[in-house]
């Protein structure tokens, strides 16, 4: 691996007052334009693993870099999407996409005499997911699965260096879900940016991720890092290769030693 | 039921129920013999709002100019209370038992302590308006705002996004909705603050003038002026409904059918 993009360096998170351990002693490092998955039981702090890399929230210990320089607030240079699209229902989908547009520097002081050049940009995002003829429509009147691929878009209009994703597909039903993760893996093989996946679809970590980190619950900690052998670009054909058998039926092993421990141990 | 009668039926409900209140009204009068100096009949308040029209006029406008004055004050200071309120954990704890306490006093024992400072007339009524409708502003603001998602705001952060770049953006959108539906009822509730002034402690407006009437025994006046205070409370009502509606369509897909 290249020098790394991402490091978290023995990171430790506490909530409240301290007596909630989050995460514990984490170490990691992603290189730049990889694609990363953390699977894991939910509750397991995969979500503050995100919110540390992207600086909303300071860990209680131990040091977290990107880019070569100490994260100190939230960073510039990431997209963002959740299991809850969260558009905004007052401004169509064209609107919502360019949303961080209108924050981002330097597109925020190029908007207003550039808008036609951002505009066409949108679009261009909007049509590689399939969403072409949707700009104008409001996000109420999308299905669960378009809204979704807006909420990708608009991660993903200001060219970011850092995509972070938290269960983005969790909602959607199962053929709209590997829809997705189609149209996900041919957007990062076109720009290749850094990808952190949060998942529990074992599937969707095997069928997206370079390198995958199985998490333990509460503290949270990973416990087994994984290469993915499978390559690129995977189709739905791959899905049913023995390989990605395999690869899935290992990663859940890790998961099921994981609940157990956490069973013998409350 | 014949669809086309169906349809004048729902369109025009509203006319309807208070037709059939007047006439229950009128006919329970009549039948137990309730003299006018109790219960006016509907028929006896609107003859006698009709002979005293131009009384009427003078106290209504009076009371509209009072009570859309104390409103409008409401309208400012609710807002700019509520977007403090509502974008600051601090200040929400701060200021939120303070409201709920200034709340909890009846404005019916303000009025005198405003007839101190100022006198009787329109300044009282004009601040007791203010003084009871600015509450449901800013509650209604504080919440819009303060219900915002916080994977949303997660969302903006990550982008570099100012606290005033997240009320701009989506705080204030977001909570208009919540103002508008606030406007409704802090009008009404400014016609009662006003009124309420004006029966206590002023010679203008159609409060002073329902209390004259009815030292007089003139109970029918009286309720022509009731009648005319919510005839002015379910028009300003109205008024607000619609540019709620106008306003905020997207909150109200459901009910539009788009």
């Amino acid at each position: 691996m290249s020098a790394a993009f991402v490091e978290l360096d023995r990171v430790t998170l506490r909530y409240g007052q301290g007596d909630t351990l989050a995460l514990s002693e984490t170490t990691l490092k992603i290189g730049r334009g990889e694609f990363i998955a953390v699977v894991g039981p939910s509750g397991c702090g995969k979500s503050s693993l995100l919110k540390l890399v992207s600086g909303l929230m300071p860990p209680s210990s131990g040091g977290v870099a990107v880019a070569g320089s100490e994260v100190r607030g939230p960073l510039k240079i990431v997209g963002m999407a959740f299991q809850n699209p969260t558009l905004l229902p007052w401004r169509t989908t064209l609107a919502n996409v360019m949303l961080p547009l209108e924050i981002v520097q330097p597109h925020r002081g190029r908007l207003r005499a550039n808008r036609r050049e951002y505009e066409d940009q949108a679009r261009r995002i909007l049509a590689g997911v399939g969403l072409a003829g949707f700009e104008d429509k409001f996000p109420w009147q999308l299905s669960g699965g378009m809204q979704q691929r807006a909420s990708l878009c608009r991660a993903l209009i200001h060219e970011p260096q850092l995509l972070m994703l938290d269960e983005p597909f969790g909602a959607l039903d199962a053929f709209t879900r590997e829809e997705l993760w189609a149209i996900l893996q041919s957007l990062w093989m076109e720009r290749p940016f850094t990808v952190v996946l949060v998942t529990h679809d074992l599937r969707e970590a095997a069928f997206l991720a370079d390198t995958i980190y199985v998490m333990s619950k509460r503290p949270g900690r990973i416990v087994h890092l994984r290469r993915n052998p499978l390559a690129r670009p995977r189709t739905l054909e791959t899905t049913f290769t023995p390989e990605f058998t395999e690869l899935v039926h290992e990663l859940r092993n890790h998961i099921s030693a994981v609940r157990a421990a956490e069973e013998e141990a409350p | 039921m014949n669809p086309v009668l169906r349809r004048i039926l729902t369109r025009w409900a509203p006319l309807w129920s208070a037709l059939g209140l007047f006439a229950a009204w009128e006919l329970a009068c009549r039948a137990f013999g309730i003299p006018e100096y109790v219960l006016p009949t509907p028929s006896a308040s609107f003859a006698a709002a009709w002979t005293f029209r131009e009384a009427i006029w003078m106290h209504a406008a009076q009371t509209l100019a009072t009570t859309l004055a104390g409103f409008a004050l409401a309208v400012v200071f609710g807002v700019v209370l509520g977007v403090l309120v509502g974008s600051s954990r601090a200040a929400y704890t701060a200021l939120n038992p303070l409201l709920i306490g200034f709340n909890s006093v009846p404005k019916v024992a303000v009025v005198p302590v405003l007839v101190m400072w100022f006198g009787i007339g329109t300044v009282p009524a004009v601040i007791t308006a203010f003084l009871i409708s600015f509450f449901p502003i800013v509650v209604n603001v504080a919440t819009g705002l303060a219900t915002l998602e916080p994977e949303l705001r997660d969302v903006l952060r990550s982008l570099g996004a100012t606290r005033a770049d997240i009320l701009l953006k989506v705080g204030f959108p977001r909570a208009l909705p919540f103002f508008f539906a606030s406007l409704k009822v802090a009008v009404t509730l400014a016609f009662v603050g006003s009124v309420m002034s004006e029966t206590v402690a002023s010679n203008l407006g159609v409060g002073y003038l329902m209390m004259s009437a009815s030292s007089r025994f003139n109970m029918a006046l009286v309720f022509a002026g009731l009648l005319v205070i919510a005839a002015m409370g379910i028009a300003m009502y109205e008024l607000f409904s619609v540019v709620e509606r106008r306003s905020t369509r997207w909150a109200h897909r459901g009910t539009e059918g788009g």
